[in-house]
């Protein structure tokens, strides 16, 4: 029993560290209908500003803080820029949007590995971070308290923002009708430039928590690609444009790959913890094509 | 700057500039000519209708004054040319526009309806003046806009757009498919609307044009027919003529 409640804790972070990811991809489609390929690369870019940043920094408690900053204001700012100079002249060309963004993920991820190499890197982690936490019996990596506290502060951040923040109301309206968010005198091009670098810094923000939390400690150039197919996975199962729904998708995904990986493993089969989140995916567009709190359209 | 152009006017001339000026508007939508050259004027402090059967454009020149319709000809709202300006720089200039459905966001409140469009503008919005138009809107102010009932919905469309103070009102078929009694509402609400501002309205239903406007346009076949004064609609044989309607 404890063992299933030290797995269930480990699942749920997993799950909060792919909520962090989704979550910019899920706002970004649900408000502009744009389908970003290089959410990925935003998260790896994350990653390594925080590697960067942690490589002029003393290994102390607190300067961990620094380098989650520089993780998510280097994922914002890629964000912002690339919705600046490459989304914003493709609005309403779905085809051109993909190709671009793909593109874009290609190159960035080149330039990443011609500078930095094919070689993990190793970045410098707190030692609060590589410790456990012990209760009763069970010893639980703090690194699952942090992906757990980080995926509920983001989750709680974007709810109120969309909730109670004007920018939020905005954002909601016009992803039900932007032409008439214009209609009404608001530049509805400041507020997807807004969604786009929040969703970059929330991956970025996951790119460091991957990479200190679930990859070892490691900065790698490609660790993007590998989670952004995890990101949209958790985005079709929570439903497109979900907030809600993709936090639901990703504390579920995160738990049946976890399960699945510790339960049904023993016969040598590594990757089957990938392929139940995909056997989920499919059992949820066969019942539920939406997804489990996707709009109608 | 703006206040002086907002009234209109040209104080060395004494004349006023129209509040709209529209001159050879052309629109194509999907291949099919839609506006084919519309001439039309709004002079400003009155109300202008905008009649025709349909299908003959009259939404269509709304959508293109305020750019959410891509077209080509000279268009001048309150003092400016604003061909080629995006949609939400038009409509600082001091519009209003209440489309044909409506479009209140659904899924926001009656209270983050009005509030978007509060946070629109620069200057102070006046609920007090929204709710005395509209007292059915503060009582339902938390509901969902997507449960209103379509009279509700209207209030609501209009209520939004004189949060802030216009110098000109676009509305389009403000009482089309409303009650009697929502009808009655909505156009007491414009009637008192119009001594400040200057409206133009899209309107099918001949007794509400004739309360509300002093002018007429009607489009036919994507450009103007007729243009004159609204107290022509007394008479049957022209109405019918020119709507192909009975009073």
């Amino acid at each position: 029993m404890s063992t299933f409640v030290a797995i269930t804790i480990s699942g749920l972070a997993l799950g909060a560290m792919y909520f962090l990811v989704a979550s910019g991809l899920s706002l970004i489609y649900g408000l502009m209908e744009v389908l970003n390929f290089a959410h990925g690369v935003f998260l790896t870019l994350g990653a390594y500003a925080g590697w960067a940043a942690a490589q002029y920094l003393p290994q102390q408690g607190w300067t961990f803080i620094v380098t989650a900053l520089a993780a998510t204001v280097a994922g914002a700012a890629v964000a912002a820029v690339t919705e600046l100079l490459l989304i914003r002249p493709l609005y309403g060309k779905p085809v051109s949007q993909i190709l671009v963004t793909i593109g874009l993920d290609l190159a960035l991820v080149g330039l990443l590995l011609g500078g930095f190499g094919s070689d993990s890197r190793a970045i410098a982690v707190p030692a609060w971070l590589t410790a456990v936490t012990t209760i009763g019996s069970e010893h639980i990596p703090n690194g699952d308290w942090l992906s757990l506290g980080l995926g509920l502060a983001v989750l709680g951040l974007l709810t109120w923002f969309l909730r109670y923040t004007r920018y939020g109301i905005i954002i909601r309206a016009g992803a039900e009708n932007r032409d008439m968010v214009s209609a009404l005198g608001i530049d509805v091009g400041r507020a997807f430039t807004l969604v786009f670098a929040i969703g970059g810094a929330a991956a970025g923000l996951a790119g460091l928590l991957n990479s200190v939390v679930f990859s070892s400690a490691l900065v790698d150039p490609t660790q993007g690609d590998q989670l952004l197919i995890f990101a949209f996975i958790v985005v079709v199962i929570g439903g497109l444009g979900s907030i809600t729904g993709s936090a639901i998708a990703a504390l579920l995904v995160g738990l049946v790959q976890v399960y699945v990986t510790f339960y049904a493993n023993g016969g040598g089969l590594a990757q089957l913890g990938n392929m139940s989140v995909v056997l989920v995916l499919a059992i949820v567009l066969l019942v539920r094509p939406r997804g489990l709190l996707g709009r109608t359209t | 700057m703006r206040a002086t152009e907002a009234n209109g006017g040209d104080a060395r001339t004494g004349t006023a500039e129209p509040a709209v000026d529209v001159a050879g508007l052309r629109v194509t939508i999907q291949g099919s000519v839609v506006l084919q050259g519309v001439d039309l004027t709004v002079p400003r402090g009155e109300v202008t209708a905008l009649l025709g059967r349909n299908g003959v454009g009259k939404t269509t020149t709304l959508r293109a004054l305020i750019g959410l319709q891509a077209g080509s000809g000279n268009v001048r709202i309150l003092g400016h040319a604003t061909r080629g300006w995006p949609v939400h720089k038009i409509i600082r200039l001091g519009i209003g526009y209440v489309p044909e459905d409506r479009d209140v966001f659904a899924k926001l409140t009656v209270a983050e309806n009005l509030r978007i469009a509060q946070t629109a503008q620069t200057t102070t919005a006046n609920y007090d003046r929204v709710y005395a138009l509209f007292p059915e809107l503060k009582v339902r102010h938390r509901q969902l806009a997507g449960t209103l009932s379509g009279g509700q919905q209207q209030m609501l469309a209009i209520g939004r757009v004189l949060l802030t103070e216009r110098a000109l009102l676009l509305v389009d078929e403000p009482t089309k498919g409303l009650s009697p009694k929502f009808v009655s509402e909505v156009v007491d609400a414009l009637e008192r609307v119009r001594q400040t501002t200057t409206i133009l309205i899209v309107e099918q239903n001949v007794h509400v044009v004739r309360r509300l406007a002093q002018h007429v346009v009607v489009l036919d076949h994507g450009t103007v027919a007729h243009t004159g004064d609204a107290s022509e609609l007394e008479d049957e044989n022209l109405v019918r003529r020119l709507l192909g309607v009975a009073r």
